[in-house]
């Protein structure tokens, strides 16, 4: 090892340590490329000229002017323009005027600081040394006595029974956090399985409740319905018409595709389905009359609503669920029952029963 | 005796008859009952010459594709029964005459005058019932604003978008933007349902209800959003493309400017 390395040895471990050692083994490297040090320092043009200078104070002034001025301008159209109850368009005009004033008064501050700073302030370039992280061995020594000091006094480890209580209580103290985890588990029983669909409930028009005669649903119709009796204010009502909320159409009865099964589930052309999408549950309710295309607006997921509500484009993997209707002695039209299916879309253990 | 009386009417030949034609005039008056329910009421009453003069029109620039007696052929479908707000609502704004087979009749030039519209929507009108132009009475925008935002957001704003801006539908389709939308051209679009619209009834949105969307509506053409600039209404899409290029490119600008050194 060279005597110039041997230098930069004791040179770097001086920092770290008063003590001089041996330095064995160890390979220093040196950078290949040397700390250039700080740039030469630039001249600015404030610096060098006094015409410049005073453009800079004036350029500073101005900016502080502009937000005395926007302060003025926000206190102005605070009472210029005030919110007059009723009048929608007055609160456009208030916000909109106090927010740019309030913008011009900050914002004049700001850049008038950082334009103040950069131009006529000192520039010249300042190097502070970071200090050790490591504390002075006087400093160590202090501390640990204080905190045998603390031992002594407390009786932490003379005291074993209230030492060991203290472990137990702060053990055990977490646990209740834990246990009401399980209440997101298998407590949600099967209310993604059921909806307020029940058999007989009338099928009535949302947001205003009037139950829906099937006379009342012409070819072309769209009717956005919910389970009759389901009324804003109801206990728990946004939850249940998540689940609930139906699209009802009336197409031509030549017109619709049905299996055997869900023959029964339409009734003279109207049928009646779910309008969560099985994708992310957005509502599906684009409805167009002639393709008889349902469009769901969040990822274009499209539905064909005439063979079944079957997926004929996007990211949806299932049929939208049918609600199974039929008419009610005085023609209104009810469900027969709940959907056969959980409406919406997946979750972890849909298929299971 | 009476009871006796009746059971020997029942077995006569003529109590056929008397029930056949009982029944024909139940189902019959009750046919139309439901169909008054159902489709607006006819206001206006037509005169002949009106009728002879919107089937010269229609002869000569519709028949070519709704057939001769508006039958419908394979290029267009069968006008009878639409109803004259129907023939009103494609032609005043000018989708009809269409310039061209595509996925959506656009906004045109207007092509008749309002005698010719009328007379036209006579003779439509007169081939069967369907919608009537609506009455005057529902379009002064005289109605509930709030109870028509709510139906409209239930009803349209999935298509229409909430701030009526419109929106796409699928494979070319669109809803068309309300805020240039008369009254009169949006009670008509209701209850006609046109092209790919579907139909909403005077049964199940009410004349009433249809002035309080048109208030609505009119409301939100007459003034600005009080949230400020709404960007077109189109939503997430431009307001994220405005604060991602827009408002962070001027603040990736004031950046810049921070560590720069002043010359």
């Amino acid at each position: 090892m060279s005597e110039d390395s041997k230098d930069l040895v004791k040179q770097v471990d001086s920092r770290y340590s008063e003590h001089e050692y041996e330095t064995g083994l160890r390979v220093i490297h040196e950078d290949a490329v040397k700390d250039p040090g700080l740039e030469p320092h630039r001249v600015r043009m404030t610096d060098k000229s006094v015409k410049h200078e005073k453009n800079a104070v004036r350029q500073v002034t101005l900016l502080f002017v502009i937000s005395m001025l926007g302060s003025a301008f926000a206190l102005y159209s605070y009472f210029a323009f005030p919110i007059v109850i009723g009048d929608m368009n007055s609160v456009r005009m208030n916000t909109l005027f106090l927010g740019l004033g309030i913008t011009l008064g900050l914002f004049g501050i700001g850049v008038g600081a950082v334009h103040w700073a950069k131009t006529l302030m000192p520039d010249n370039e300042v190097t502070e040394e970071r200090h050790l992280t490591r504390g002075s061995d006087e400093k160590r020594a202090a501390a640990i006595e204080i905190i045998n000091l603390a031992n002594q006094e407390s009786g932490f480890s003379r005291r074993k029974l209230i030492r060991r209580t203290l472990y137990g209580a702060l053990a055990l103290f977490p646990l209740p956090g834990l246990i009401i985890f399980g209440d997101l588990g298998p407590n949600v029983n099967d209310k993604l399985r059921h909806t307020a669909w029940k058999p007989g409930t009338r099928l009535a028009r949302d947001p205003n409740g009037r139950p829906i005669k099937a006379s009342d649903v012409t070819v072309g119709s769209v009717y956005h319905v919910v389970p009759e009796g389901l009324m804003p204010g109801d206990h728990g009502y946004l939850e249940e018409k998540a689940k609930a909320a139906v699209l009802l159409v009336r197409v031509d009865p030549s017109e619709l595709i049905e299996t055997e099964e869900r023959a029964s589930w339409s009734y003279q052309g109207i049928v009646a389905y779910s309008k969560i999408c099985t994708h992310v549950g957005c509502p599906v309710a684009l409805y167009e009359q002639h393709t008889h295309h349902l469009l769901c607006p969040c990822h274009q997921s499209t539905f064909d609503l005439v063979d079944g509500c079957k997926v004929v484009f996007g990211p949806a993997t299932r049929a939208l669920p049918q609600l199974p209707i039929t008419v009610d002695a005085e023609g209104y039209l009810i469900a027969q029952s709940d959907f056969n299916e959980p409406v919406g879309p997946s979750f972890w253990d849909r298929s299971v029963k | 005796m009476m009871k006796k009386k009746i059971n020997g009417m029942r077995r006569s030949p003529k109590a056929l008859g008397i029930v056949l034609f009982a029944g024909l005039l139940a189902v019959g008056t009750g046919y139309t009952a439901v169909n008054a329910a159902v489709s607006p009421k006819v206001q206006s009453v037509r005169t002949a010459e009106e009728i002879a003069l919107g089937k010269k029109l229609f002869l000569s620039n519709c028949s070519s594709c709704h057939g001769k007696n508006a039958e419908g052929t394979a290029n267009a479908p069968s006008l009878i029964g639409v109803g004259e707000a129907s023939v009103d609502f494609q032609v005043s704004t000018g989708r009809m005459p269409g310039a061209a087979s595509g996925p959506q009749l656009e906004v045109k030039p207007v092509q008749f005058t309002e005698e010719q519209t009328s007379a036209m929507a006579a003779y439509i009108g007169s081939l069967a019932d369907g919608p009537s132009i609506p009455d005057a009475a529902y379009l002064q925008a005289n109605g509930n604003p709030t109870v028509g935002g709510e139906l409209f957001r239930i009803n349209c704003a999935m298509c229409h978008n909430a701030g009526g801006a419109g929106g796409a539908l699928t494979e070319g389709k669109y809803a068309p933007n309300l805020m240039k939308s008369s009254a009169k051209t949006i009670y008509e679009a209701m209850v006609t349902g046109p092209q790919n619209m579907p139909v909403f009834n005077e049964a199940n949105i009410t004349p009433e209800e249809k002035n309080d969307i048109i208030t609505y509506l009119t409301y939100l053409q007459n003034n600005r959003s009080v949230g400020g600039e709404e960007l077109g209404n189109l939503g997430p899409v431009v307001e994220g493309l405005l604060a991602w290029l827009g408002l962070l490119g001027l603040l990736v600008t004031i950046t810049v400017w921070l560590g720069a050194k002043s010359n």
